[in-house]
């Protein structure tokens, strides 16, 4: 069953056609890569599927809802979450605060007034985070403000921010971005682990390493369009895919 | 300095608390151990603490909160007038109405971030000082300001000749002279009032403290980090904001009725601008975000307004009475620059050095200290003990 079906979207920036027709069933469990050279709308569609921009046209129906129209929060609390390009924590914060944070959101919706209990005294919620902080390998460093942390370790505690909400779609934005080998490895063997969890994953990603990997089905995007969708092998041989790379990096 | 669990909250209520009530002692070698100073370090430092809230916590710059400080004032004078000279009838009222009108300011402001958030609030706070001088005249009195008289004759309504104080009327309560305002009979001038605003204060800075360690508190502090992150997070920002703008805003109402309590006179300049900067500058002075901090930085404001502007050449002369006197004219020169009419100009090079030495206020400047003795210690327990955690 799909999860999320993109319909016909478009989106336009003045006169350049970021998103046209767009087309996308993603189907419930599956590691849907999409792939595409740069330029094609790649985090356009992503943007769209969050709230950060609305497009012009068409519906995105995730687990039954309509999502466009909603704001960002809302989209979260339908069980969306975002890993973003370069990372987006709570800098200020230390690691144990940065996936409370989410846990609280998820567990007290998106507003409430709690204003008189400790933070601290919430023992389940700070058990959560300590679980999830030793998940993803950061236990060791949980007092430690973020803006310490190297880059890799701020993308593996956004991924913890992420997974502490047991979201149904998570939407991957290119997650190796910048890293070293020994990083981008890692990192791929936290995305298997998260996989075993049974969440729905959307990455975005270039190097084609990752996405052999990980991906259970890849979808290539290029101008703005969908030009092909199959398994990982079907991918690798078709000609249209080969093209639009060649000619993206002729352009 | 206090490590965040509980029991270090604890002591550090009670340490804040023991050196409030013992301020007239502890203050008096400096100077200030009299109540119409420490009164203001206490109404101050309550303003200052609840604009830390909003400020210090979700790093929303209101540049508009001395709105409501004149709207306590305005509200408490209103009440003695009408209701009783009793406090505490016109305290809740106060707040309450600081309260709504900073839901009113916030629900508007808030719909922007950053500097636009700011000239928002500056507007709607510079439109509140005009109105006050203006359209408002039958409520605040203009100019004159809003003062309490002595009370009407029976059936005469007419707040220029005498007030109402219906319930003060209702318990037959006898008024000679001017009326003070009381607690039950206990009035609020001299030590009593100083107590009354100091237990404000206190009660205050508890919730203020509870606030901080709360999700509450943890969500505005993650707003000031990182907004963005937030809202995806699943977090709806804005009403987090909001309630922090309107909790700071009682406080300031708070603190303007405490001061219409102490001296029982509400004006318009009390709304301008100035006052809006001033807490701006005691919470970044003490240190934004910290507890301890915009106390401190309150306290230190107003010690410089009241005691360095009392000091004049004479008294410079008599403190370097033992220079010759060819030198002493010099440095009396110098020195009388910075004090007197000129303590502005120490108070402002005092916050530049804050600002670009210690951008955590006179709080990271005590940590610091703190941590250089700790660092001594350790170094010499270490030597027995081995590592320190």
């Amino acid at each position: 069953m799909a999860i999320l079906e993109i319909d016909n979207v478009n989106k336009t920036f003045g006169g350049l056609r970021a998103l046209w027709e767009v087309n996308l069933k993603v189907e419930e469990g599956a590691v849907h890569a999409i792939i595409g050279p740069n330029g094609a709308g790649k985090s356009t569609l992503l943007n769209c599927l969050v709230g950060r921009l609305a497009p012009d046209t068409g519906r995105v129906i995730f687990a039954g809802r309509e999502v466009l129209g909603h704001k960002p929060h809302e989209i979260n609390q339908m069980g969306i979450a975002r890993v973003f390009q370069t990372p987006e924590i709570f800098e200020d914060l230390t690691l144990l605060d940065n996936v409370m944070i989410p846990a609280m959101a998820k567990r007290d919706g998106s507003f409430r007034l709690n204003a008189w209990r400790r933070v601290a005294a919430r023992a389940e919620l700070r058990e959560e985070a300590e679980q999830i902080l030793e998940d993803v390998g950061l236990a060791e460093q949980r007092h430690v403000v973020c803006s310490a942390l190297s880059r890799g370790d701020k993308r593996r505690l956004e991924m913890a921010m992420c997974l502490i909400q047991h979201p149904r779609l998570l939407l991957l934005d290119e997650p190796t971005a910048g890293m070293s080998r020994a990083d981008t490895n890692a990192t791929i063997d936290l995305l298997k682990k998260i996989g075993e969890r049974g969440i729905t994953k959307i990455i975005i990603e270039h190097d084609m390493h990752v996405v052999f990997s990980l991906a259970s089905r890849i979808s290539v995007l290029a101008r703005g369009t969908f030009i092909a969708e199959g398994k990982p092998d079907e991918i690798k041989g078709n000609p249209k895919v080969q093209e639009a790379y060649l000619g993206g990096a002729q352009a | 300095m206090f490590a965040k669990t509980a029991r270090g909250d604890w002591l550090l209520f009670a340490i804040f608390t023991a050196v409030v009530l013992a301020a007239p002692i502890l203050f008096a070698p400096i100077g200030a151990g009299y109540p119409d100073l420490l009164q203001k370090f206490a109404i101050y430092g309550l303003f200052a603490i609840g604009f830390n809230i909003l400020f210090g916590l979700t790093g929303y710059l209101s540049f508009g909160h001395a709105a409501f400080l004149g709207v306590g004032s305005y509200a408490t004078v209103w009440m003695f007038k009408l209701l009783s000279m009793n406090v505490l009838p016109a305290v809740v009222v106060s707040v309450v109405l600081a309260g709504l009108f900073a839901l009113l300011i916030g629900y508007v402001s808030l719909r922007r971030s950053g500097i636009y958030f700011s000239i928002l609030t500056l507007a709607f706070a510079e439109m509140s000082y005009k109105l006050a001088y203006s359209v408002l005249t039958p409520i605040t009195n203009g100019e004159t300001g809003l003062q309490v008289r002595n009370l009407a004759k029976a059936g005469v309504v007419n707040f220029q000749h005498g007030d109402l104080r219906i319930l003060d009327r209702a318990f037959g309560v006898v008024e000679h002279g001017v009326p003070m305002s009381n607690l039950f009979g206990i009035k609020m001038s001299g030590w009593p009032g100083f107590y009354f605003c100091a237990a404000a204060l206190i009660i205050g800075f508890f919730i203020a403290m509870r606030i901080s360690r709360s999700s509450f508190g943890m969500m505005l502090r993650a707003i000031k980090s990182n907004q963005n992150r937030l809202n995806y997070t699943g977090v709806n920002t804005r009403p987090y904001l909001l309630a922090a703008f309107v909790i700071s805003g009682m406080y300031a109402g708070m603190a303007g009725a405490l001061l219409a309590v102490t001296d029982p006179l509400a004006g318009a300049e009390r709304m301008q601008w100035t006052a809006s900067g001033e807490v701006v500058l005691m919470t970044i002075m003490g240190g934004a975000g910290t507890l301890l901090g915009p106390v401190l930085g309150a306290s230190v404001i107003k010690y410089f307004e009241n005691i360095f502007s009392a000091i004049n050449e004479n008294v410079l002369h008599q403190v370097f009475s033992w220079l010759p006197q060819g030198v002493q004219d010099v440095v009396v020169s110098i020195l009388s620059l910075f004090v007197g009419e000129g303590w502005h100009l120490t108070l402002g090079l005092l916050f530049m050095l804050i600002v670009i030495f210690l951008p955590g206020g006179l709080m990271e400047g005590l940590g610091r200290i703190v941590s250089l003795f700790k660092r001594g210690k350790a170094a010499s327990d270490a030597a027995q003990n081995g590592q320190e955690a």
